[in-house]
């Protein structure tokens, strides 16, 4: 079933894509839940260090410029497989994996900072609502460029062609819903702060 | 990639490859090991679930037997709580939503007209994972020491878990670990599974089959799946919530770090009680496929019924405080809530008497898929009232955690749920294995069953009145509590003699020499149009859909008072089937190991995070194997 794009859905949109549809509707369910406890527990850590103490917003700022960017360069990659070129679609892929990795880093990086300050998982209520919440986000980037590099090697290989360009257009779609739930946690939780 | 892999002769690959043929020709263990085959998923749930259904109803007499006398010693406090804990928990997720499951397997695609399920590989992955969550989670029995001596390690915190006695310092030991990570495995096959039926409704019907000439289960299965897609992530995340409390030290339920063990109440409410209709709407879409055609008449106002169907989907999402009245939230909120509940009854009642009038007035084939069907509605209206009652909050405040409650929610899960789908597995038996049950011992089964079930469970609202609290492993003599509970025992024990009726009826089936007809019942859904058992590709020429119960219109034309008149040699397609020689020509889907060995890597992960990192790398490798096989093979060779 999955090699015949040419069988005709009811609603005319192929199934897999209809799947990531849903999939990404479940996943709002998902981090609204976890976004909902956070903002639930904004200001009642009974201990320090609290977000002010910490926060490096200009930091934090250019990663999240960064994943945006990585945007771009994903409709870039969808872009070059739909006209058929595959130099473009190499590079456009491996740009968007490279970005989505620094901004891995940059939050890596900046979980040790907030380590070494004092702030750990069990530290108070703020520690554990940010860490779960920014790393469940982190570890939805991380799949996602596990799932770039995968079409990366497939294009490489030759085996990603103008005829499967839904595969680089389903991971798009993923790429671009991290990129949104990133500006939602970015706002509610760097900027505006109480 | 898989291509390249085949050019290089390896004895491996070879018996790889001779499995494969096996299994696509539907011969031996390996068939049903790597089947992507709705038909034979479904059965594999169905079987699953029933094995479950015993284990969890063992459960419930060892429970009874403790509780038929005062003072009992049949169990402990602690193997009391741990009992009582499994057996919610087993009913609930390895019984009710599986044997629902099922059936959305076993009919969906043949009744709109489909070859397979949208994603056959990941519909064998949610039963996999199924399977594997459900061993994960009994495996926690062998956790707390020797088992042989009663030292029982399965969770004690009761089926919805309230922080703060699910952390560490309340419930220690590995028994809550294992729950909440066999949940997560369990919402990972639901969610596939809902993903998967979603895409199969929404995209692909026959020519014809438009939303509104769909099949009431067909509806049902739709709403349940859009409930258990977003019903499923909240849970996931509170169940991840508890986990980073118990095994990371975090504090989202340690109120001395300002935490509130409100909020797993407030998010396990969230996702409960749109679970509850996910429970329920299957049965109900069951019944509303089995009334119509032993009444021989069209479902009384189905737009009414659909729209109900959503309806209570909808409202269930705004209810869920109704089972945190005595918690404190205000007075302003109770009352809301109170509405919203009081609100959710009124699509139940347009469905109850939308079947009431479908009864009404048709020419009425009384068989056991009917009788389990009237049975539904009578327990389940009892159970919808009961639930009234404690829509009112200063009722409720005097039911709150007494056998009051307890008699509900069996009356909705065991009267309605457990009622309608075993009106389902009569009425649908024929289709998928070729024999029909025995009418006698089936209509035995549902007077036991039915007469049993009341027996154990109005007792238990008399005993709920008069003040008896729900789970206690106890109660001292002279409470009034007596009687009522030796009575509710007995009618246990006549349950468990039905359900022993129904696995008699199964084996002695099995030996019964006559074949099912195609259309055994005189249905009126697309199913039976096709041959008993139905062949492994549905139909060898897809169908177009006229009208609502297409199949019907094709055996009956109306006379001028509407009465139905036989079409000659109307119906049935069977000779059309047979003509097409075995399916030649029909590409379907070939079976596959991945689905698996990916499903295989969850329960390692969960494992290894209550024991040992390196156990969660074995599981993450096992997970990544599968995952990137499944994506590299072709789905069709």
């Amino acid at each position: 079933m999955q090699h015949s794009p040419a069988l005709e859905t009811n609603t005319g949109l192929d199934n897999r894509k209809l799947l990531m549809w849903l999939f990404l509707a479940s996943e709002c369910l998902f981090f609204g839940s976890l976004i909902a406890a956070y903002l639930l527990y904004r200001d009642k850590s009974v201990t320090g260090p609290y977000p002010e103490d910490l926060f490096d917003i200009p930091f934090t700022s250019v990663s999240a410029f960064i994943l945006l960017m990585s945007s771009v360069t994903m409709v870039l990659a969808l872009a070059a497989i739909q006209r058929g070129d595959q130099h473009g679609l190499r590079i456009w892929l491996f740009t968007t994996a490279f970005l989505g990795i620094l901004f891995v880093s940059g939050q890596a990086f900046e979980f040790t900072e907030f380590n070494r300050e004092g702030l750990s998982l069990s530290t108070n209520l703020f520690g554990t609502t940010f860490f779960v919440l920014t790393g469940f986000h982190g570890a939805h980037v991380t799949v996602g460029v596990l799932i770039l590099l995968s079409l990366f090697v497939m294009a490489q290989r030759g085996r990603l062609t103008q005829a499967e360009s839904l595969h680089v257009e389903l991971a798009g779609l993923y790429w671009h819903f991290v990129d949104i739930v990133w500006i939602v946690i970015f706002t509610l939780v760097y900027l505006i702060q109480p | 990639m898989a291509r390249a892999i085949e050019q290089k002769p390896s004895p491996i690959l070879e018996a790889m490859r001779r499995l494969r043929a096996d299994a696509a020709s539907y011969r031996g263990i390996w068939s049903w090991i790597t089947t992507v085959d709705h038909k034979r998923i479904g059965i594999m749930y169905g079987v699953t679930a029933l094995a479950f259904f015993v284990l969890g109803g063992i459960e419930a007499l060892l429970l009874r037997l403790q509780l038929s006398t005062p003072n009992g010693e049949v169990l402990n406090p602690d193997q009391y709580n741990r009992i009582f804990t499994m057996h919610g928990t087993t009913m609930i997720f390895l019984v009710v939503m599986p044997l629902s499951a099922a059936f959305f397997n076993l009919l969906t695609p043949l009744m709109i007209g489909a070859r397979d399920v949208a994603f056959p590989r990941l519909n064998a992955f949610s039963y996999w994972v199924f399977l594997a969550g459900g061993i994960f989670m009994n495996a926690s029995f062998f956790t707390g020491g020797n088992i042989l001596r009663g030292e029982l390690g399965a969770p004690d915190a009761g089926w919805f878990g309230y922080a703060p006695l699910t952390l560490s310092r309340f419930s220690p030991g590995e028994g809550v670990d294992f729950w909440a990570l066999g949940l997560l495995i369990l919402g990972v096959s639901s969610m596939a599974a809902g993903f998967n039926f979603i895409v199969t409704i929404l995209n692909m019907r026959a020519p014809g089959m438009t939303l509104f000439r769909m099949p009431l289960f067909v509806w049902m299965t739709l709403v349940t799946s859009f409930l258990i897609i977003f019903a499923m992530p909240v849970i996931t995340v509170a169940l991840f919530e508890l986990l980073f409390d118990r095994l990371f030290d975090a504090n989202f339920f340690n109120v001395e770090k300002g935490g509130t063990p409100l909020l797993w109440q407030h998010m396990f409410w969230l996702f409960g009680h749109p679970e509850v209709y996910i429970l329920i709407l299957p049965a109900m879409g069951i019944v509303s496929e089995v009334l119509p055609t032993f009444s021989r008449k069209p479902l009384f106002g189905y737009p009414f019924v659909v729209f109900s169907g959503m309806a209570i989907a909808f409202m269930s999402w705004g209810v869920w405080a109704h089972h945190m009245y005595t918690t404190g939230l205000g007075a302003i909120a109770n009352s809301a809530f109170g509405v919203s509940t009081i609100l959710i009854a009124i699509p139940t009642g347009v469905k109850i008497f939308n079947w009431l009038a479908t009864l009404w007035g048709g020419s009425i084939n009384l068989k056991t898929p009917l009788y389990f069907a009237v049975g539904f509605i009578a327990m389940f209206t009892i159970g919808g009232l009961t639930g009234v009652t404690h829509s009112i909050v200063p009722s409720d405040y005097q039911q709150q955690d007494t056998y009051y409650i307890v008699s509900h929610l069996h009356q909705v899960l065991f009267g309605g749920a457990i009622f309608g789908l075993f009106a389902g597995i009569y009425y649908w038996y024929p289709k998928f294995t070729g024999k029909m049950l025995y009418e006698g011992l089936g209509q035995l089964q549902f007077w036991l069953m039915f007469i049993g079930f009341n027996v154990t469970f109005q007792p238990m609202m008399i005993l709920g009145l008069i003040g008896m609290p729900r789970r206690i492993y106890s109660y001292p003599e002279g409470q009034g509590f007596d009687t009522w509970n030796l009575v509710a025992t007995v009618g246990a024990f006549m349950i468990a003699f039905s359900v022993l009726i129904f696995i008699i009826n199964v084996i002695a089936t099995a030996r019964r020499k006559e074949r099912a007809e195609a259309d055994p019942w005189d249905g009126r859904t697309l199913e039976w149009s096709l041959p008993s058992p139905v062949p492994p590709y549905n139909f060898a020429e897809i169908p177009t859909v006229h009208a609502l119960d297409d199949f019907w219109h094709q055996k009956y034309a109306e006379d001028e008072r509407g009465r139905p008149v036989p079409v000659v040699a109307g119906g049935s397609r069977e000779a059309e089937e047979e003509a097409h020689a075995e399916g030649h020509g029909i590409h379907m889907p070939s079976p596959s190991f991945f689905p698996l060995i990916s499903a295989m890597g969850l329960p390692i992960i969960a494992t290894g995070l209550i024991y040992d990192p390196a156990i969660v790398a074995v599981g993450a490798a096992v997970l990544v194997v599968g995952i990137y096989g499944w994506a590299l093979e072709p789905a069709t060779e």
